[in-house]
């Protein structure tokens, strides 16, 4: 670090100090003051520092990038060995064991089978020798196979039956609120109370059309030409129609994480607002 | 004299208490006997059996309606439900039914040490009070029982998936055998993925590495799965093009296995020698700090082409952003539809979905990925089909079709 970033490493140092103090005296009067003003400055000393990014990576940043990804890494490495080991294995395992941690024994019948995840762990930690490696793969094919065979038939459920059926709309009339009652009745009907029903069956026949030609767009075995394309190029627009709904619904909900950082600091830490 | 008054009168305050007292009895009687009036009729024909297509340690139980659940004295607030492993109780209280109703599902747990244990194969006894708004005036049914709680094999509600499974693994043998018999399947061309060697071409002219990330899914999501693929594919131009290639990870199955995919292809390239294994690394599991590592990464780095391939959340935009900052050529793919719009307007190029899973095959041209691909694309004709088909019916008022389709879980 060349000189004019010391400089500026030390205004920030100097700014910190004054804040934390300025902070601690104004809240004298409450009980452990002087660390609830460090948690507060420092908060939002790390909120800016992150913040800062948007200018350039600075060494602010870095240290910001590497406080919080060390100590991300170390709480969820303790909370794994606490609430699945501990938590979750000892107690199964060894009621000596469980007594040592001061877990409860649970005592089942059916506690050997928690021997698998062990064997299993333990052959994942292989990967570490290089004579042994090799076990390490099984773990990680069962793992994955596993998981690949129960979502295979989750997603069928969700994603396909369910959704197939959820596309048997009707479009002449709702069938909840306005059964269809045929054609020529549907229009002899018609009046300022089907404006409801015109709506919902505008709305039938984006979901008809749209679910069409979005799946015509992800047919990949056949060439995108003649009407197959066209229908294609509906598809497309439906999705890019969709993702920018998406795009600004969540737009939406970012800015208001952006409002509550900032809040954060001119009323828990400038205490400009109230 | 005094003292004879006070006396005469203790004794008649004392020795009247008692008539006083029978008359508040008499009159608490008559209250009764008022409020009698008011309990409702009981539930009638109630009926336990066990809940069909679960796991067990679940009963359901049905009644007729009070006569005075919307009609009669119509003071009917709820229907309480009492519990027993034994007709003689104690029962205890496990739910209740608003009125109107005439159906209680009870759920235990399956754990012997919970309080909410229903146990399987044993005897349990139910009964159903109707209680009004005043708890205390409540009639309670008869005992009923015994019923046994039972796990099922199958869940017969789930018959459509049974046969879209069936169906999509005979076509997907079907297709893969057809692939490995040297059919010759067309796949049309994908843009994002025909830009990846492209982008690895510059990496290797600017002297700049290729920075590949996994995103935040687990090793068993589907387009972690794909994203294997592609990186088996990356890995190996790489390799070849003796590239340097970046692979910061968010869990470390992941991890464990890009190391494995990226180690078989410098193997299948021909420069073992050159793998790196810390070019897989493990960073955090804590989803913002892994952006903000990787945020520094592509600032520091410079890598020419950032590929982003899985499962991606609210990081999208914070990584697609700042590998434009640094000038990167990016390529993305992802099946969470709530982050492509924010790749499609940061990246070069977006993969859209299933175009994530097609790219695995577009790129391996193995016979099993592209048979499952072409039975996908069976499958989705199924479903114009039967959108269609389904759509008529529901527009013709048959009803039966729809239902055939009906999933219950």
């Amino acid at each position: 670090m060349n000189r004019s970033t010391w400089i500026v490493v030390a205004v920030v140092v100097v700014l910190f100090v004054v804040s934390w103090v300025v902070h601690a005296s104004s809240t004298s009067g409450e009980e452990n003051n002087i660390a609830r003003a460090f948690g507060v400055t420092m908060a939002a000393f790390l909120t800016l520092a992150i913040f800062s990014f948007l200018y350039k990576d600075n060494p602010f940043y870095k240290f910001a990038e590497h406080l919080y990804v060390g100590v991300s890494a170390a709480f969820w490495m303790c909370q794994g060995f606490w609430s699945t080991i501990v938590g979750n294995l000892f107690p199964r395992l060894s009621e000596g064991v469980s007594e040592f941690f001061q877990v409860p024994y649970q005592a089942s019948n059916w506690n050997f089978a928690y021997w698998t995840p062990v064997i299993l762990g333990l052959m994942l930690l292989m990967r570490l020798s290089k004579d042994f490696g090799w076990m390490s793969r099984w773990p990680l094919a069962l793992i994955v196979g596993t998981t690949a065979g129960l979502n295979f038939v989750r997603y069928l459920r969700s994603d396909f039956v369910k959704q197939v059926s959820a596309t048997f709309v009707p479009l002449l009339g709702t069938a909840k609120t306005h059964p269809w009652l045929g054609l020529g009745n549907f229009f002899s009907n018609l009046d300022a109370s089907a404006t409801g029903q015109l709506v919902a069956m505008m709305s039938n026949w984006v979901i008809f059309i749209g679910v069409i030609c979005g799946i015509v767009y992800f047919f990949f075995s056949k060439e995108h030409t003649g009407i197959f394309g066209r229908a294609s190029r509906v598809g497309i627009w439906v999705l890019m129609v969709t993702f920018g709904a998406g795009f600004g619904y969540t737009v939406m909900g970012r800015i208001s994480l952006l409002v509550g950082r900032i809040t954060f600091l001119f009323k828990d830490w400038l205490q400009i607002i109230s | 004299m005094k003292h004879k008054l006070l006396i005469v009168g203790m004794v008649l305050v004392f020795g009247l208490s008692p008539v006083w007292a029978q008359t508040e009895l008499d009159m608490a009687d008559s209250t009764v006997v008022d409020s009698a009036e008011l309990y409702p009729a009981a539930a009638a024909d109630i009926k336990v059996v066990d809940k069909p297509n679960d796991h067990g340690h679940a009963v359901v139980v049905t009644w007729e309606t009070s006569a005075d659940d919307g009609g009669g004295k119509n003071n009917v607030l709820h229907y309480e439900i009492y519990y027993s492993t034994s007709y003689d109780g104690p029962f205890d209280s496990v739910g209740a039914s608003p009125a109107g109703e005439s159906t209680f599902v009870h759920i235990g747990s399956k754990d012997p040490n919970d309080g909410n244990f229903i146990p399987d194969h044993t005897d349990l006894f139910y009964q159903v009070d109707v209680v009004t708004i005043d708890p205390a005036i409540r009639t309670a049914s008869g005992v009923q029982g015994p019923v046994q709680a039972s796990g099922q094999w199958f869940n017969t509600g789930r018959w459509p998936v049974l046969i879209a499974v069936l169906l999509f693994g005979i076509l997907t043998i079907y297709f893969v055998l057809s692939a490995r018999r040297g059919r010759e399947f067309y796949i049309r061309p994908i843009g994002g993925i025909e830009a990846v060697d492209d982008a690895i071409g510059r990496a290797t002219e600017m002297g700049r590495p290729i920075l590949y990330v996994l995103g935040l899914g687990t090793a068993a999501d589907v387009a972690t799965i794909a994203s294997f693929t592609i990186l088996g594919r990356v890995a190996k131009r790489v390799a070849e093009y003796q590239t340097e290639l970046i692979v910061p990870t968010y869990d470390p199955i992941v991890m464990s296995v890009a190391q494995e995919v990226v180690k078989s292809s410098y193997f299948d390239a021909g420069r073992p020698e050159d793998y790196k294994e810390d070019c897989v690394h493990f960073v955090t599991q804590s989803q913002f700090a892994y952006v903000a590592a990787v945020n520094g990464i592509m600032l520091r780095e410079l890598p020419a082409t950032c590929v982003y391939m899985g499962k991606f959340f609210a990081e999208s935009l914070l990584l697609a952003e700042t590998g434009s900052l640094a000038g990167s050529i990016q390529i993305s793919g992802t099946d969470e539809i709530a982050q492509i719009p924010f790749f499609i307007v940061a990246c070069d190029y977006t993969l859209i979905g299933e175009e994530l899973y097609a790219a695995s095959a577009y790129l391996g041209r193995e016979p099993k990925l592209l048979g499952s691909l072409k039975a996908q694309d069976a499958l989705k004709a199924a479903v114009v089909v039967l959108a269609i088909a389904g759509l008529l019916a529901a527009n013709l008022g048959w009803t039966e079709f729809p239902a055939i389709f009906q999933v219950i879980d």
